[in-house]
């Protein structure tokens, strides 16, 4: 048997109905088929894949999917919602968690510095939309 | 025909190309592209999440001015496009969403219908006038690039197959154009990441610019600047490490449109690309050859 000790903050909270109710998608709709993470674009970069953030969402391993990198680099391009045969849109779930988290205002989250060049060549679209994403 | 048109902050400024030659290709086809008397950031990206209502006060700010020019809006960036289609969506069927943004802004919406250039040219304009405007057939090997937003969530944005869409290559075939069957056509570039995680766009990016170059494609076409940028971007950075990398210059729709109806002030903006597409614009084309 595993067991886990979760910070009392994280522990105290029903985080599974919490992103189920932000995100407005049911968790346990996923039979875990792999669609998502085959056609998602940020798969490579992410430490945990698409479905298995649902997967460990279903069997409440909530801290693992709090410390994951996936939420902050899907960029909602809409590839897994667009194929998911249960009709789930993990976009919403990766927005979901990473509002629960900036709310936290978790230290790691706040800016962090950008790379200037870019941002000055970039389309003004870019710097919107990660700031959307990536603040509250 | 004139219709409103909400041009975005990066249409008017880094993606101004894309602006200029679709003012111009419209004017020719014979719309009146109206520029919404004051406009501000539509917030590049719609909120995913419930209940996000400042993130919908940005779009919906636009909407609310936009229906006192017209039942439609006309949009050509594909992040404005699909931020103020879906927040159209959210507003007209999530009346909890409304009434809140109402009693905000202090205005009632009833609904404005966001529209595509490509989809006017589709739907109003049709394919075979198009065609017949053209004086200048594309002898171009071209692949359509439509990347994420453009065609999904295809429930609320509906412009096509969210998977194999169409329309692009439809409209590629009217200017002479030659389309490659190109599986990368509905990828993500990257998106924001160019900006807070470069490295990572920059793979995105290159995977599809080298499957667009072993298609043989001498061009990817697409209609968002962001897409235009990243693909463009990080070509810049040199060859992979394989060896089997070439370089594909990337135009906004309307610069190939531009240049077959002859109108040449909307073709080409050498300050907007890394990998410069001059090459095409002074290939012999098929009427030069006939
Ligand atoms: S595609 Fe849908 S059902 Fe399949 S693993 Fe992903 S979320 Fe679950
Ligand atoms: S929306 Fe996010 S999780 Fe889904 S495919 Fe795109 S980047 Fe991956």
């Amino acid at each position: 048997m595993v067991s886990l000790t979760l910070p009392k903050r994280i522990a105290d909270r029903d985080w599974i109905k919490e992103i189920e109710e932000l995100s407005g998608e049911n968790l346990f709709a996923c039979y875990q088929c792999g669609k998502c993470s085959a056609g998602c674009p940020l798969a490579f970069a992410m430490d945990l894949l698409p479905h298995q953030v649902i997967r460990l969402l279903q069997l409440e391993l909530v801290n693992e999917v709090l410390n994951s990198s996936a939420p902050w680099f899907c960029v909602g391009c809409l590839t897994c919602a667009t194929r998911c045969p249960k009709g789930v849109d993990l976009a919403k779930v990766m927005e979901a968690i990473r509002t629960l988290l900036l709310r936290e205002g978790k230290e790691e989250r706040r800016p962090f510095p950008l790379p200037t060049e870019i941002m000055t060549e970039a389309p003004q679209q870019a710097s919107v939309s990660a700031f959307r994403k990536l603040s509250l | 025909m004139r219709i409103p048109y909400y041009p975005g902050c990066t249409l008017h400024q880094k993606a101004s190309g894309l602006d200029r030659s679709a003012r111009v290709t419209a004017a020719a086809l014979g719309i009146e592209l109206v520029e919404l008397p004051q406009w501000q950031c539509c917030g590049g990206l719609i909120p995913q999440i419930r209940e996000a209502y400042m993130g919908l006060l940005a779009p919906a700010r636009i909407l609310v001015d936009a229906q006192k020019e017209g039942d439609r809006l006309l949009t050509l960036c594909t992040f404005c496009y699909n931020t103020l289609k879906r927040a159209d969506r959210i507003l007209r069927d999530d009346p909890e969403s409304r009434r809140r943004i109402e009693d905000f802004l202090e205005e009632k919406y009833y609904g404005v219908r966001v529209v595509h250039l490509l989809e006017v040219l589709r739907d109003e304009v049709g394919w075979d006038s198009v065609r017949q405007q053209v004086v200048r057939p594309l002898d171009w090997k071209v692949a359509p690039y439509y990347g994420c937003l453009l065609l999904r969530p295809y429930k609320e944005i509906g412009l096509d197959d969210p998977e194999d869409p169409t329309i692009m290559e439809d409209f590629l075939r009217c200017l002479g154009c030659t389309v490659v069957n190109f599986p990368a056509k509905t990828e993500c570039c990257g998106s924001f990441l160019s900006v807070t995680k470069p490295e990572l766009a920059k793979e995105c990016s290159r995977q599809i610019v080298q499957k667009a170059a072993q298609t043989g494609a001498q061009v990817i076409v697409t209609t968002c600047p962001l897409c235009q940028f990243n693909l463009d971007r990080f070509q810049g950075d040199g060859p992979t490490s394989d060896g089997r990398y070439r370089s594909v210059p990337i135009l906004y729709f309307t610069q190939p449109l531009a240049f077959a109806l002859g109108l040449d002030e909307g073709v080409f903006f050498p300050d907007q690309h890394r990998v410069s597409p001059q090459r095409l614009f002074s290939s012999p084309t098929k009427e030069g050859r006939a």
